[in-house]
């Protein structure tokens, strides 16, 4: 491969997940822009494209930071996909260097949702006077809480409910204990929203959610940001040794959707997709689970990162409970498993979640990763899956 | 009697409730929704046909919190009906673990969510423990 389709990180930076009343969407968004120029030595004047991610916010938002940082002219592409959101922007800036038609890409994602509470479950209205068939299932009534449930914490109860059914060994213990793990690892993320160990005793006796989701179970709705600077080899070449150096290399950009399936359309199948993204890049890096030495996956709730450990063949299929239950997904285990507190405990901006997985890989690359620091670790991959569904899978190196 | 009319269009009334499915006529995928096309094989020609009214529960979740207008707790599930994977409701047993488990046999179930002021009755479905 020649230095030309290498493609780099070369700034990376993410806020402090959390609530930040005095600060709008375009406050936190330049934030993240800014400390990513600044972490890779660069400015607006040396960005070729910009590609923004933003769910919930109404559209627009690459403008209106350019608006605050810079208007340069610069294409900008505003992306949305679900809790994907931050990798689709980062790999359509890495798509456009790929391409040939940028050195230098920015991407971002931002959002405001402390206190949105529950998520893709809309208030029931009064049923209406008359009995009228509307929609694709020609429905008289709401059918959320009547033909089953359209809120995350239940459909990703259901996905690792599945899983138990079809491996055995899942049940509401282990999914607490796995929630106390990415609790505990929060504890050393001063960026994370939340920061307090939790024992499988408390979570499991919080207040219930979606069984076998109790609160500290789900993610954690709150505000954030993330933005990451990337380049071609050849480019960096001509950058300073010091930024040679910190530069992360992105041995594999992958997204994939949901191949049609038996059932995908009543209970999504978010195993597949994953699998499918996890295999290609495996195959883009030249390297394969075993060569990992941290995971950041998309624990949106504990059920989810149980079949996502299957998913990403980091153990033998059917064998996640097995594998978690060994010990090797904790911080000092063989292979740490959201060291970041995952999404649980460190918060998930939607938007933002796929940029800060990749910020919290790059920092242990870096050997930048202070009291939290994965010894010697070389190569990491860092994983998010947006219901509906699309997932996005970065394999990312030590530089040489 | 009064008039009924199904929650969804799915949901097939009269003296054996059942559900019917949009199974393409090219792979025999099955959907519940009205239908542009195949997801699985682009075919575009469906036919409708009767799903089994007894199944096995492959999934569930107990839900305790949900959208303002919505009663809590309830069971939602994923309920395989002899190979058609259906959502569902599981009704008439209480919404708990202890009586709520994975594989457990259940049957369909139709149940009336009230009149409208025509005195039409909406008729909802779930599945109840079959034993």
């Amino acid at each position: 491969m020649s230095a030309q389709d290498e493609i780099w990180i070369l700034g990376i930076h993410m806020t402090k997940f959390g609530k930040h009343p005095d600060k709008d969407l375009v406050d936190l968004g330049v934030e993240a822009i800014q400390g990513a120029l600044a972490d890779g030595g660069v400015t607006m004047a040396d960005v070729g494209v910009l590609a923004a991610g933003n769910l919930r916010g109404g559209g627009g938002i690459g403008q209106q930071l350019q608006k605050q940082v810079g208007q340069t002219g610069i294409p900008v592409y505003n992306v949305a996909n679900a809790c994907a959101t931050g990798a689709t922007a980062l790999r359509t800036a890495i798509m456009a260097v790929k391409a040939g038609e940028v050195d230098v890409g920015l991407a971002v994602g931002v959002e405001k949702l402390a206190g949105a509470g529950l998520l893709a479950g809309a208030d029931r209205d009064e049923d209406s006077n008359v009995w009228e068939p509307s929609g694709r299932y020609g429905a008289v009534a709401e059918v959320d809480g009547r033909i089953g449930t359209a809120t995350m914490p239940g459909v990703f109860a259901q996905i690792g409910m599945e899983y138990g059914h079809r491996y055995g060994g899942a049940n509401f213990e282990l999914f607490a204990k796995i929630s106390e793990k990415n609790h505990f690892h929060s504890t050393l993320n001063p960026l994370a929203a939340y920061t307090k160990a939790m024992s499988a005793d408390e979570i499991m006796n919080d207040v219930m959610i979606a069984y076998p989701n109790t609160r500290p179970m789900c993610s954690a709705n709150c505000d954030g940001a993330a933005a990451a600077v990337v380049l071609n080899g050849a480019k960096l070449k001509t950058l300073s040794k010091q930024q040679q150096r910190r530069a992360v290399k992105v041995s594999a950009s992958i997204l994939t959707t949901d191949p049609w399936e038996e059932a995908c359309q009543v209970l999504p199948n978010v195993n597949t997709l994953t699998r499918n993204a996890a295999n290609q890049a495996y195959e883009q890096a030249g390297v394969g689970p075993e060569d990992l030495d941290l995971v950041e996956l998309h624990d949106c709730f504990a059920t989810a990162e149980l079949v996502h450990y299957d998913n990403l063949m980091l153990c033998e299929e059917g064998g996640a409970a097995d594998f978690f239950n060994s010990g090797v997904t904790w911080r000092d285990g063989r292979l740490p498993v959201n060291v970041s507190g995952g999404l649980q405990s460190k918060g998930h901006p939607i938007a933002a979640t796929g940029i800060a997985n990749i910020w919290e890989v790059c920092q242990h690359l870096r050997d930048e990763g202070k009291q939290r620091q994965i010894e010697g670790a070389k190569v990491g991959l860092a994983h998010v899956i947006g219901l509906g569904s699309a997932c996005g899978v970065h394999i990312l190196e030590k530089a040489a | 009697m009064a008039n009924q009319v199904p929650l969804v269009d799915y949901l097939v009334l009269g003296d054996q409730p059942h559900l019917v499915a949009n199974e393409c006529t090219q792979c025999g995928a099955r959907y519940f929704d009205r239908r542009n096309a195949c997801a699985g094989c682009f075919g575009t020609e469906f036919r409708s046909v009767g799903v089994a009214t007894e199944g096995e529960v492959r999934a569930f979740t107990i839900v305790s919190m949900a959208a303002p207008g919505i009663e809590v707790p309830f069971v939602s599930a994923v309920v395989d009906c002899d190979g058609t994977s259906v959502r569902a409701n599981v009704i008439n047993t209480p919404p708990d673990p202890d009586h709520v488990s994975l594989g457990m046999k259940v049957r369909l179930a139709t149940y009336p969510m009230g009149d409208d002021e025509n005195g039409t009755v909406a008729v909802g479905f779930g599945f109840e423990p079959a034993t």
